[in-house]
């Protein structure tokens, strides 16, 4: 068994199958919808994790291409640089998943990297710029180190 | 029983006193009673770390040869007030870069200060008889000028609305990103633990309280600007919404980039995250009681931050701590704003530095105004 994250890009005029119903009925795929947004006539856009067979999910996804839909593996993800965090909680007030939330008794923030969405809407809230994706630039450093 | 200023001093000398935190107090109150309490405590600390955009730093870079009269300033490519003396300005904390915009401005050179960096000084001048030069590029840095002194215009809002959006579309603001539909409720106070909540009719905290500021020793200046003590208060003494504000000032070379930060609100700009810890005496039972209080019965209401809806909602601190509220009968998330892990180090610190002999309390040279009257600027044509 294998889990793996993805999004699927739907063009504007939409697909002809219904794409969740073939994923579980002909590969035998679990899957779990984190992030949902497609309507009529705009490209849509749908994020889930899938868990099956490995043969069986590289299968999925040939046949989801075949549909005209673009799909892209989730490689990179947040990541939270705990040293410069001040634990304010503005962070927590956007998370739609609770992957970053307050400890009730220390008043630290946690972060589950498992229930993550990538939606990276912490990124852009957190006043002190200490949310990322791995791989980019994680905070603004000094002016004259650069 | 009640003690005086001067004997709670002798004892922090004599390291006899004891001090605890305003969260620590509550516990002691609970166990041990008012009566006993008040005559076994001596000092208790406070503390909150929280965005306090009205903040700055005034600094003195020295003269140079032939010297300047310096009219304009940037640091970083950041504008200064340069409207002072010859080599005096103030760089105000929200000030955005000329080249970077909103990502980098008066709060990250004030922090950028602290932290010991060199920031590169840019200053024009159109030239005087006694002042000939009118250009200066050069790097300064908090030891090679010569005063270099934070001074806050308001800090330590005593109290402060919750917020949050009855419109369809996302907004952002001061109080974070507020999502639609009334989607969540952001708040800011290190509540129980806040100074001024400690000492809701400014009995001990006045005109020349020494204070933890930033990671050094600060004190308040004034009253701060908006000061709004006539507040409608519950009948603790609490006031329900923004009420007393502090003026303060204290020595940028002995504050720590632990204790001051700077941040950017998305969408609406930057601000500078101020540490505030001050000691309140406990001169009787009565001062006991202020400092005992607890988040259940600390209020405060929650605003409509699009001004659309004329909201009325009071809810206490206890309820937006748990993580949820009810307004207009659902459930929504609260994050808090302020943050409560730091206040608390502050509060740790303060007490230390008591403990350690290193800080003795001051009388407050005057009153911080107990009734003032706040303007609305008029349109006038």
């Amino acid at each position: 068994m294998k889990k793996i994250k993805v999004t699927f890009e739907f063009p504007p005029n939409g697909i002809k199958q219904p794409l969740t119903y073939h994923l579980i009925k002909d590969f035998d795929l679990m899957l779990n919808i984190l992030n949902a947004d497609v309507s009529l006539n705009r490209t849509g856009r749908l994020v889930m994790d899938l868990q099956g067979e490995e043969e069986k999910l590289e299968a999925a996804l040939k046949w989801v291409e075949e549909q005209g839909i673009a799909f892209k593996l989730f490689e990179k993800e947040v990541i939270w640089n705990e040293e410069k965090c001040i634990h304010c909680g503005a962070c927590t007030a956007v998370c739609p998943s609770g992957a970053l939330s307050m400890d009730d008794k220390t008043w630290n923030l946690k972060f589950d990297q498992e229930k993550c969405l990538i939606c990276e809407l912490c990124i852009k809230t957190c006043p002190l710029g200490v949310m990322g994706l791995n791989g980019d630039s994680l905070f603004i450093d000094s002016y004259r180190s650069e | 029983m009640s003690k005086t200023i001067h004997e709670i001093n002798e004892k922090i000398k004599a390291g006899k006193a004891i001090v605890v935190t305003a969260e620590e107090v509550i516990g002691m109150v609970e166990e041990n009673g008012y009566k006993k309490t008040a005559e076994t405590v001596d000092v208790v600390t406070t503390g909150t770390f929280g965005p306090m955009c009205s903040s700055g730093v005034f600094v003195n870079f020295g003269h140079s040869n032939p010297p300047i009269r310096m009219a304009k300033v940037t640091l970083n490519d950041v504008p200064a007030f340069a409207g002072l003396a010859a080599v005096d300005a103030y760089v105000g904390a929200t000030e955005m870069s000329l080249k970077r915009g909103m990502e980098y401005g008066g709060a990250h050179v004030i922090e950028d200060f602290i932290a010991g960096k060199d920031i590169a000084l840019h200053a024009e001048s159109y030239g005087t008889d006694c002042y000939p030069r009118k250009e200066i590029d050069t790097y300064v840095n908090k030891d090679n000028v010569n005063q270099i002194y934070m001074f806050n215009p308001r800090n330590c809002y005593q109290n402060y609305a919750a917020a949050t959006n009855s419109t369809g579309k996302t907004i952002y603001t001061y109080m974070g990103t507020l999502l639609p539909h009334y989607g969540n409720v952001t708040y800011s106070t290190a509540g129980e633990l806040s100074p001024l909540l400690n000492d809701p009719e400014y009995r001990t905290v006045g005109l020349g309280t020494r204070i933890f500021l930033g990671g050094g020793v600060g004190y308040v200046a004034w009253e701060g600007t908006q000061h709004n003590p006539d507040r409608e208060r519950t009948e603790n003494g609490i006031p329900t919404l923004g009420a007393g504000t502090l003026a303060l000032i204290g020595d940028l070379r002995g504050m720590s980039t632990e204790f001051i930060r700077a941040g950017v609100f998305q969408k609406y700009g930057i601000t500078l995250y101020v540490g505030v810890g001050i000691p309140i005496p406990i001169l009787d039972e009565e001062m006991l009681a202020k400092v005992a209080v607890k988040n259940k019965d600390i209020y405060t209401h929650i605003v409509d931050k699009s001004g659309k809806v004329d909201l009325d909602v009071l809810v206490n601190y206890e309820q937006l701590r748990s993580g949820q509220v009810e307004l207009n009968g659902k459930k929504v998330s609260t994050a808090p704003l302020t943050s409560l892990i730091k206040s608390r180090i502050i509060a740790d610190k303060l007490k230390s530095w008591i403990l350690a002999k290193d800080f003795l309390l001051t009388e407050k040279v005057s009153d911080l105004p107990v009734h003032n009257k706040v303007n609305t600027l008029d349109i006038r044509g």
